[in-house]
């Protein structure tokens, strides 16, 4: 059953990164506006979400051999691979998302922030060390970064914690602008990645150096998926989903609500700042004005869209807002307005996501 | 009475002005069950908040088995054995019913990174382990429950959410249970059986020393070996229930002096 699902979603997908009318990408689109609720009322979603988490050898294979074909199909248009590693890598830095707002409740609004702490590590430390190396200190330095955070937010709870995360990122911005060092408004050059003298900047004949990066992305978002999966099912899953739920509750059985936020919120800022510097070297550029509060809000609303706390959910919501603005690009200035109806139409229809998360099964 | 297992001395909680708790002495031995009674307002719940460390007591000690609960953390109150559940149910509904059990057998599990996500067969073993003894505990107070362990709490009916509930107050195996009203919301049929379901636990854990707050006359009357009455803070009597029932001041509390 999943294999014919994934088999659908990638034929759906070339479909949609082919038409080139703006006819055919609108009438797919309704197609999926109107197509998912029913898929969802009749409970067939949750039957191929269970099915997904039961065979999950099938599954990953199935996920790989449908990424081989869209890179198959696709492997010499810049654009399509670009769209493509930037869906991996976005699901990279909202599956941290995830583990903070998701699972320890701990809202993020300066998700772009920490995708720019690990750019900006990459933009810097590229030319001086190994690239693997890069990605590693990317992560530790959004995650440290983010301690300066800690103490606000323990001191505080719902909206205002979330304004001290929105402060931050339009700070971070700042920062970046008037620090010359780190190249000012200009921003700053970041060498494409290499790993063990593989310069994947280059691409193989005639395929598209995106590709390379496709791969890349993959290996990344297969590691987070696993990472956090295996937290979701474990007692520390359980801890942090407690703390979201019930703080009172949690103090009086002992749960130490202050460690787990703490931890989420490191834990979940690690990702963004890996994903921000592979990111970072695949555009082979860094500007304050690609981590704006805005792009922070992109962030959220994958994980929102995808149904909060479900990992097959954010790279579902990733692919969605990534995609559908460009692919309406015809409709110009307008484009962002119908997405932003579209997303929260989508939010009345099924407010808890497109695939809603369950309640957790640690074996499944 | 056996020798204290709690006992409290001059506990007193202000908020502001107002007097919450009022120098209150109130002992409690090993394996009692003591019913707390008053008017709404009286400091009932209030207690229960400042023996497991959510207020702060003003003066006043609370002696629990050797340790001052007063200057505790609740995580520490909880360490040290006391539990308790809450007037207004407070399960974490979108979680499973074992899930919900955890959370109250937190202390026994073990909480590191590392554990947590590479030593997947030690966790796999802990994690059945505790199914097997959730599952037990459930079936102490319904076998259908117990058959419904991993769906949502929210899924479950009243009765079944109080079963849960007291089921997590009990897992880890506390010497000191506090149940905050465990009849509200629920029909007398089903309070009967709840209190049915108590006392049969209670036969199996006789050391386990139970702190009940009720407003329903006829469950402290079948369940309680003594009573305390609170009004406006104070205790103004203690004794059988046959005892309290016949206190011109309790009865004067309760409907009022002419």
């Amino acid at each position: 059953m999943n294999l014919v699902a994934i088999a659908a979603i990638t034929a759906y997908a070339v479909f949609l990164l082919r038409a080139e009318s703006q006819a055919a990408v609108l009438g797919l689109i309704v197609l999926a506006v109107a197509g998912v609720p029913v898929l969802g009322k009749t409970g067939f979603l949750h039957k191929l979400n269970e099915s997904f988490e039961k065979h999950k050898k099938t599954t990953l294979i199935g996920v790989l051999v449908a990424l081989s074909v869209l890179v198959a199909l696709f492997y010499d248009q810049h654009f399509v691979m670009l769209m493509l590693a930037s869906v991996l890598l976005y699901t990279v830095a909202c599956l941290g998302l995830t583990v903070q707002f998701g699972y320890a409740g701990v809202v993020n609004f300066a998700g772009a922030a920490f995708l720019g702490v690990g750019g900006y590590a990459s933009a810097v430390l590229g030319p001086h060390l190994p690239h693997l190396l890069v990605l590693a200190i990317g992560g530790l330095l959004a995650a440290l970064v983010g301690s300066v955070l800690i103490l606000p937010i323990l001191r505080t709870r719902g909206h205002y914690a979330a304004l001290i995360t929105v402060a931050f990122g339009l700070l971070f911005r700042t920062f970046v602008e008037v620090n010359d060092a780190l190249g000012g408004p200009q921003g700053m050059q970041v060498k494409g990645m290499n790993l063990f003298g593989w310069d994947l900047n280059t691409g193989l004949g005639e395929a598209s150096f995106y590709a390379n990066y496709v791969a890349v992305g993959f290996a990344l978002a297969a590691a987070a998926f696993w990472l956090v999966r295996r937290l979701e099912r474990s007692w520390i899953g359980l801890s942090l989903d407690a703390v979201r739920l019930d703080e009172t509750a949690c103090a009086v059985f002992g749960i130490d609500v202050a460690r787990w936020k703490i931890f989420a919120f490191t834990f979940g800022n690690f990702f963004a700042g890996v994903a921000g510097a592979a990111y970072a070297m695949m555009t082979g550029f860094v500007a304050p004005n690609s981590f704006t509060f805005g792009d922070s809000l992109i962030l959220v609303s994958i994980v929102l869209l995808g149904g909060l706390g479900n990992l097959w959910g954010v790279a579902l919501g990733a692919a969605i807002v990534l995609v559908l603005p460009e692919k309406l690009q015809a409709l110009q200035e307008y484009r962002f307005l119908l997405y932003a109806v579209l997303v929260i139409a989508i939010l009345l229809v099924r407010p808890a996501g497109l695939i809603p998360r369950r309640a957790r099964r640690y074996f499944a | 009475m056996s020798e204290a297992l709690l006992s409290c001395s001059g506990l007193t909680v202000r908020f502001g002005g107002l007097v919450a708790l009022d120098r209150l002495d109130l002992q409690v031995g090993a394996g009692e069950i003591v019913g707390l009674i008053g008017p709404n307002g009286s400091g009932k719940t209030t207690f229960f908040n400042t023996i497991t460390g959510l207020y702060r007591a003003a003066a006043g000690t609370a002696r629990f088995g050797g340790a001052e609960l007063i200057a505790m953390k609740p995580q520490a109150i909880y360490g040290a054995g006391v539990t308790r559940t809450f007037q207004r149910s407070r399960l974490a509904l979108p979680l499973s019913v074992f899930d919900n059990l955890m959370v109250g057998n937190h202390r026994r599990l073990q909480h590191g990174l590392g554990f947590n996500l590479f030593r997947r067969a030690a966790l796999r073993r802990e994690i059945e382990h505790n199914v097997e003894k959730a599952r037990l505990l459930l079936a102490a107070f319904s076998a259908r429950l117990a058959g419904r362990l991993f769906d949502a709490a929210g899924a479950l009916g009243m009765i079944d959410r109080r079963r849960v509930e007291i089921c997590r107050a009990l897992v880890s195996e506390p010497r000191l249970l506090l149940l905050d009203e465990p009849s509200a919301g629920m029909t007398h049929e089903e309070t009967r059986e709840l209190m049915d379901d108590l006392l049969a636990v209670r036969a199996r854990l006789p050391a386990l020393a139970v702190v009940i707050i009720e407003h329903e006359m006829n469950v402290i009357e079948r369940v309680s070996q003594r009573c305390a009455v609170l009004n406006y803070g104070s205790k103004i009597a203690e004794g059988s229930y046959a005892e309290i029932a016949a206190d011109p001041q309790v009865q004067a509390a309760y409907l009022g002096t002419e």
